[in-house]
């Protein structure tokens, strides 16, 4: 059985990846299972300059998922190259490195922080294009086809080096605008869904819960509309798709690659149990198994639609 | 260190209409356990609840390879969990936490705890037992709510109750009987887990009185080992490279009342 697949330029023992902010530089969870079973860490966002996060609370339980407004706190990325990742270069598993323009949000934080990844001995970079819970940026961008190709091409021309992978924000209507702005512009692959904007209020105290008021849902409960977009993105470009939202089972990561997925990441399911992406693993390997296929590369968008 | 388990639930014992004490056999957490750490426990195998509940840690019977905590029953998650029975299988990861209660040997320290908060203390006065002079300080809301004095009064060489209504023992807040001793005798270390108030009233007055003190911090967290960064609590003082907040789940739960700005 081969389970290997090829994600926009990174070969990878299997599709299973952990999401950006759910497994912060791995270091965690490397006390907990042996990392060397995955097939990438995408670390927590990193900028080019640290960044402070939202004050408290920052999480809160949903119904079958959590809102987050954590603010993408990050000790920004000279702190990543020396202290993390000479600790993931520990493991034999692909390191692809979130990262988004902060603390200011603007298209040159962007490029600043890329230049510095570019000679870095790492996989690829994802660009956070979409975290619901900063002011400025981020999500900004992600929305308009404008601003995704703006932020991308820029970030294309000083990533000589590694592969782009552009992370898509589900709240747009039409989730093929910015999938093909992130083409266009030169990215290698994509990759959907971030969370969506949330809010919770606590009818006691008529406030919100977060103390930033509004912030991302997660979880399975997101799961139907992320395997919708990706199925959408994946009949509108070319490039590799990554798809995430409310992973917890092998079935479940069968879905995403059945609309179109490529390779798929386990975010808040780490949360539920620092098992589940090794559970989502054995659970493809059993599904490959019970429906006699060789290779998982065989199954990638071969959904038959009604 | 810590792991993340399947684990039998072996005792189960309702102290209070709304409180149980469980015991969970975790031979493999008794060794790594210390004072003050908790537990992620996850409550179901559905998807609802999402998220694992963080209980405190009550007693480590390293004997019999016993974990005992103890939980009020506020919401759902702590419902669904008192609701399993003895031989039932609970996942549980832990131990958790790198803030820790430091076991002063040779001296007089005192031990305030409030409400549920008092649960996590009784591994701490378990460990300063014959190490130094232990002082407890328990407030509750009334009588109903007092538990454990006989548990504690087994660790304590000095063991005062209060209650808000004075319905039982003396009446007003603990921290007010601390006090009052702090005044008439030297008291070299504190520990203090209780509500906010509580823990804000018992950091201003340490830092007055000059006198080293640990309080245990609660807030909502999602991971619980440090990655998701949730947990967040703002430090007294801004140092380069380092957070401005600190993280419960992993800094915490226990701090230098100093160290953190609650
Ligand atoms: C480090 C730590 C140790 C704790 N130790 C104990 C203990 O020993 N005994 C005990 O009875 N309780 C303890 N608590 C509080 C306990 O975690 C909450 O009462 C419990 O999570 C409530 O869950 P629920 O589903 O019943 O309530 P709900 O209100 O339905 O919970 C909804 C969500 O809010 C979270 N939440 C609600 N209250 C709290 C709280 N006070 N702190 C953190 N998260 C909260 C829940 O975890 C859940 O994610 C501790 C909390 C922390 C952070
Ligand atoms: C606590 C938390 C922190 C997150 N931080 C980031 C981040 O720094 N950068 C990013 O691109 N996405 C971040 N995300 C989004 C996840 O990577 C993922 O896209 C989203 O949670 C959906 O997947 P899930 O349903 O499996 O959690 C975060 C999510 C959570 C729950």
């Amino acid at each position: 059985m081969n389970t290997e697949v090829n994600f926009a330029g990174i070969k990878m023992k299997n599709p299973v990846t952990v999401a950006s902010g759910t497994f912060g530089f791995g270091r965690e969870y490397s006390e907990l299972f042996d990392l060397n079973q995955l097939g990438a860490i995408i670390t927590k966002g990193v900028s080019y300059e640290p960044k402070i996060g939202n004050k408290s609370p920052r999480v809160c339980e949903t119904p079958a998922g959590m809102i987050n407004a954590i603010g993408l706190e990050n000790l920004g990325v000279d702190h990543f190259i020396e202290y993390d990742l000479p600790f993931l270069h520990k493991f034999d598993t692909a390191i692809i490195v979130n990262a988004f323009g902060g603390p200011g949000g603007t298209v040159e934080d962007y490029v600043k922080v890329c230049e510095v990844l570019n000679k870095l001995d790492i996989d690829a970079v994802e660009l956070n294009l979409s975290c619901p819970n900063v002011c400025t940026g981020c999500m900004a961008f992600g929305t308009t086809y404008d601003g995704v190709k703006q932020v991308t091409s820029a970030c294309r021309k000083v990533l000589t080096s590694k592969p782009l992978i552009v992370k898509l924000t589900p709240n747009v209507t039409d989730i093929t605008i910015p999938a093909k702005a992130a083409e266009e512009a030169g990215a290698d692959a994509i990759s959907l869904i971030n969370t969506f904007s949330a809010m919770v209020i606590d009818v006691e105290t008529r406030r919100p819960i977060l103390g930033n008021n509004t912030g991302g849902l997660s979880g399975p409960a997101i799961r139907p509309i992320a395997v919708r977009m990706v199925y959408q993105a994946a009949q509108s470009v070319n490039i590799p798709i990554l798809g995430l939202g409310g992973i917890m089972t092998g079935n479940d990561a069968i879905e995403f690659m059945l609309a179109g997925a490529t390779a798929i990441s386990i975010g808040s399911g780490n949360f539920y149990s620092p098992d589940t992406s090794i559970n989502v693993l054995n659970g493809i390997k059993e599904y490959l198994t019970k429906h006699n296929i060789e290779d998982i590369n065989s199954i990638i968008g071969t959904v038959k639609m009604n | 260190m810590s792991i993340n388990l399947k684990v039998k639930l072996v005792t189960k014992q309702q102290l209070k209409p709304d409180i149980f004490k469980f015991g969970i056999k975790a031979e493999k957490m008794v060794d790594m356990a210390k004072p003050g750490q908790f537990l992620e426990i996850r409550v179901t195998d559905n998807i609802v609840p999402f998220l694992r509940r963080p209980i405190s840690i009550y007693n480590v019977d390293k004997q019999n390879g016993i974990i005992e905590f103890i939980f009020q029953v506020k919401g759902e998650g702590t419902k669904i969990l008192s609701n399993k029975n003895i031989g039932e299988e609970i996942e549980v990861l832990g131990p958790l936490g790198n803030g820790t209660f430091k076991v002063i040997e040779n001296k007089r320290v005192a031990i305030l705890g409030g409400g549920i908060g008092v649960f996590p203390l009784y591994e701490l006065a378990k460990n300063l037992k014959n190490k130094s002079e232990v002082n407890i300080y328990l407030g509750f809301r009334n009588k109903d709510a007092v538990v454990l004095e006989q548990e504690f009064q087994a660790l304590a060489n000095k063991l005062t109750i209060t209650t808000d209504d004075g319905s039982y023992s003396i009446q007003g807040f603990a921290i007010n009987e601390l006090k009052k001793d702090i005044e008439k005798e030297k008291i070299d270390y504190i520990y203090a887990c209780g509500p906010l108030q509580m823990l804000k009233a018992i950091r201003d007055l340490s830092i007055q009185k000059n006198i080293p003190c640990q309080i245990s911090l609660e807030e909502r967290m999602a991971c619980g080992v440090g990655v998701c960064l949730g947990c967040a609590v703002k430090k007294t003082e801004i140092v380069e490279g380092e957070f401005q907040y600190a993280h419960v789940c992993k800094d915490g739960p226990v701090f230098d009342a100093k160290y953190v700005n609650i």
